[in-house]
């Protein structure tokens, strides 16, 4: 309820975050996640699973599984290497073992049969040879820069070239820092998970297209009207779909979350988990830097153009900042050309209805 | 795609049009649907249990995948699986020359051993030969002359009594076997190399007993096609074969040659089909042999490569192989379906909670979307082979939120304009103009993310992409022709039209201040 009233107050300007003024706060902030990434990546890496490496992933379901059983039959059909060995849920066991010939891998399968007393082939074997990995990892690099520059085109058509510039730049800002938490954290790289990475690219630039499209709209015909300056306009523009960025971002996140949450409880490791983890580390990332780090970058870019920079010194001559003008209650933010003489008029419209209510 | 911001108002009637052509359009899919039968969901092997195996083409750096090989390869790979006799087996290769090879239902590790094995190609001693036709007999005493397509003679033994190495059993299977069915002619199944086997030719005219065999693929070490026009023979195969290779058939040829026919023939089985039955003319010991056969170019080029790669026209590495149990596919498909309902259930209630009235419209058009999308799934399915897998359900689950925003952008859209103090009948209009707008270009954003994911992704996740992609669409669809129609007929009802407190648009909850400082509620 309070969040929907603040909606209004963001919408006409008289609750303000003032998110572009403080851009050098969100800059170092990033920056520091950024290093943070590097740092992670440089020392720990990733840790890859066995698609990128190679090797096999055995899942036995019976009532008497336990870890040290497993390891046994492992041990007895020959495999020497290290294994990975968890439980899942009261009744999964899910053995990860390095590359393996096949015929030891199906030595294997039956030496798990006879162990758990199921059917060898009840028993799910994934087999992954070595070189899978690389072909992977160069496809989603393919991907990625594809990617990279068929939005940044079709943005700077659609929009502006500044506007794709920093959509980008923020994109890459959220792919980075999601590897970094992998890094970070030591979560298990598998090619679902690259698939999420590229997934986060789509997401975090849908959430700043719709941020970029109502302050392409707010800064329409900005020069002529000498009321906010670039900076301004876009402040308003971040806080006017501030509602809808929350919104979003919890609308998405609910069901990636409750992807995560079963694929992690009820499956264990697996395709659902992978995605959904990247997802949803991914999409807090998105909203983040759409809000703070996005647009901020464009008002720099665009603060930069001689013509915005003359516009921000007649702002101040007239000491334009919404703070100063007359009524903080229509507090004079006309946003747009298009956007007509609301405050005059917005209250007049609706105030009796409203009042029986309350 | 332009900021057209006309103000031409849409007739309500026009919105009910458009809701009811959804419908229409709707209910005649619906109808094709069930016509062609396809009422159930095609489902991947990681939500029914089976096998999957990629292998990948082993070249040379730098060196191009021949495609007309792989699709070779394909080929000879799609016998040996469909040995297996389980339905909707498929074997498909990509456009980078990668094969994968799925069978449903059945993880056994056969599937396995049938696909990674390269070499089923062997050398075995003719016993008996007869017409492809059931009911000839080894014994028959009618001597038939057939020309096989190799364009070697064979003809059926006039003695009455069996020949060496054939018993009456094996004769039994003989008779029965009626290699003019295609079932009998898909190879690969059993070719156990130290027992007799009854075998086609490849083209089915003739069927053979053969003694065990005396040669085995990988003894070959080379063979290539050559015109061999100084003896007028055409084209033809020559090969060279190992150490052990030399010996093996220096002996079976020098045994068989002063024989009668047909055990004078020597039989080149290929996973467990004879490929071609040369007479052998005299013992070769030089390790080193020719077969002739009015070849043609593309023949003895074939029939080369098999000699020299085995069974396959090129080397292939097991990239991945997946063995997943029914069971564990059952639990899949139970775990993606379940986490997508509390995605869903998690969404409704949050719009509903912060939508209220308006939630409604968001649940409806949820449900249409669903509804269109389970139904692309089914014609899809039809259409182009599509299979549901539990990425692809991700991908569907993870779509909610996207086509959920589409309706967000436009309520508060809305919203905003009846902040701007209009009336609620404009403000569906107007507020409509520009989150079209916004809509486009984020669900397009969208759609390029899917596509390019969709090409650049392996495997299974594939699935992912195209079901971004497809319900991306189809949240356009239902944006279009459903939820703004429906909000255009509810802004009729007094409910919203006079924001109601429940109905998402009051005047509260919008925060359209009269009563300055009472909103820090």
């Amino acid at each position: 309820m309070a969040l929907s009233g603040i909606g209004g107050r963001l919408y006409r300007g008289e609750t303000s975050i003032d998110f572009i003024a403080k851009k050098r706060r969100w800059y170092a902030f990033s920056g520091l996640l950024i290093m943070l990434s590097a740092l992670a990546l440089s020392t720990q890496g990733l840790k890859l699973g066995i698609e990128f490496k190679g090797g096999s992933v055995f899942t036995v379901k019976s009532a008497s599984v336990n870890v040290a059983d497993g390891q046994s039959a492992l041990k007895s059909s020959g495999i020497t290497t290290e294994s990975i060995i968890q439980k899942i849920g009261a009744d999964k066991l899910r053995l990860q073992t390095t590359d393996l010939p096949q015929t030891t891998v199906s030595a294997a399968r039956n030496a798990l049969a006879t162990q758990f007393k199921v059917n060898a082939s009840d028993i799910d074997v994934q087999t992954v040879g070595p070189s899978w990995g690389k072909e992977i990892t160069r496809k989603a690099i393919y991907g990625l820069f594809g990617f990279l520059l068929v939005v940044m085109l079709y943005l700077a058509m659609a929009f502006e070239p500044k506007m794709a510039i920093s959509a980008i730049v923020a994109v890459i800002h959220d792919v980075f820092i999601t590897v970094g938490i992998y890094a970070l954290v030591g979560f298990e790289v598998t090619p679902a998970t690259v698939i999420g990475f590229l997934t986060i690219l789509g997401y975090s630039l849908y959430d700043t297209v719709v941020v970029f499209d109502k302050v392409r709209e707010n800064t329409k015909g900005i020069t002529s009207t000498a009321k906010m300056s670039y900076s301004q306009a876009a402040n308003l523009a971040v806080n006017q779909t501030l509602v809808r960025s929350f919104n979003t971002s919890v609308i998405a996140l609910l069901p990636v979350a409750s992807i995560l949450f079963v694929g992690a409880g009820l499956l264990g490791a697996g395709t659902l988990k992978d995605l959904s983890l990247a997802l949803f580390i991914g999409l807090a990332t998105g909203t983040y830097s759409s809000i703070f780090i996005a647009t901020p970058l464009l008002a720099t870019l665009r603060e930069r153009e001689p013509a915005m920079q003359a516009l921000a010194k007649r702002v101040a001559v007239r000491g334009g900042a919404p703070e100063s003008t007359v009524d903080k209650n229509t507090a004079g933010v006309v946003t747009s050309t298009h956007t007509r003489e609301i405050n005059e008029r917005g209250p007049r419209n609706q105030p009796k209805r409203k009042s029986r209510r309350r | 795609m332009s900021a057209n911001i006309s103000k031409a108002t849409k007739k309500p009637a026009k919105a009910g049009r458009s809701i009811a052509a959804l419908l229409v359009v709707f209910i005649a899919f619906a109808a094709l649907a069930i016509f062609q039968g396809d009422t159930k969901l095609k489902l991947g092997l990681d939500l029914r249990g089976g096998t999957s195996v990629t292998l990948a083409p082993k070249v040379a750096a730098g060196a191009k995948v021949d495609k007309a090989a792989v699709d070779q390869a394909v080929a000879i790979i799609r016998q040996r699986v469909n040995s297996l006799g389980v339905a909707e087996s498929e074997v498909s290769s990509q456009s980078n020359g990668d094969i994968i090879v799925s069978v449903p239902g059945n993880s056994s590790s056969r599937v396995v051993d049938l696909v990674g094995a390269t070499a089923q190609l062997r050398f075995r001693q003719v016993l008996a030969v007869g017409a492809g036709n059931a009911a000839t007999a080894a014994t028959s005493s009618a001597t038939t002359t057939t020309t096989s397509k190799s364009g070697t003679k064979v003809s059926t033994p006039a003695s009455a009594s069996f020949p060496s190495g054939v018993n009456a059993q094996l004769d039994t299977a003989f008779k029965n076997l009626d290699c003019t069915v295609a079932a009998n002619r898909q190879g690969g199944a059993i070719d156990d190399p130290a027992a007799p086997l009854i075998s086609c030719s490849r083209d089915g005219a003739s069927k053979y007993i053969l003694a065990p065999a005396e040669v085995e693929g990988n003894q070959v070490a080379k063979a290539s096609a050559v015109l061999d026009n100084t003896n007028g023979n055409g084209w033809t195969v020559l090969l060279s074969f190992n150490g052990v290779g030399t010996n093996a058939f220096g002996k079976l040829t020098s045994r068989v040659t002063s024989l009668g026919s047909p055990q004078n023939q020597a039989a080149i089985v290929l996973d467990g089909l004879v490929v071609s039955a040369p007479r052998i003319n005299e013992a070769i010991n030089s390790g080193s042999a020719q077969i002739t056969g009015n070849f043609t170019q593309t023949d003895a080029t074939d029939l080369a490569n098999k000699l020299k790669y085995g069974a396959l026209p090129l080397a292939l590495t097991v990239q991945e192989i997946n063995q997943i149990s029914p069971t564990l596919g059952a639990d899949q498909l139970h775990a993606g379906l379940l986490a997508g309902l509390i995605g869903l259930i998690l969404v409704v209630l949050y719009s509903l909670m912060y939508y209220r009235g308006l939630g409604l419209v968001s649940v409806g058009s949820l449900i249409v979307a669903g509804s269109i999308t389970y139904l692309s799934f089914l014609l899809l399915g039809k259409w182009i082979g599509f299979t549901l897998t539990l990425a692809g359900i991700a991908g569907a689950i993870v779509s909610i939120g996207i086509t959920a925003d589409s309706f967000i952008v436009y309520f508060e859209r809305l919203r905003d304009e009846v902040r701007d103090g209009r009336s609620l009948r404009t403000a569906v209009e107007t507020g409509w103009q520009r989150a079209r707008r916004t809509i486009l270009v984020a669900d397009f954003v969208s759609l390029i993310a899917a596509a390019l994911l969709y090409f650049f992704a392996v495997g299974g996740v594939r699935g992912f992409a195209f079901t971004l992609g497809l319900t991306t669409f189809v949240d356009l669809i239902v944006v279009f022709f459903f939820t703004k129609p429906f909000v255009t007929v509810l802004s009729r009802m007094a409910f919203y039209a006079q924001g109601r407190p429940l109905s998402g648009l009051s005047a509260h909850s919008l925060g359209v201040v009269t009563i300055v400082g009472k909103d820090d509620l």
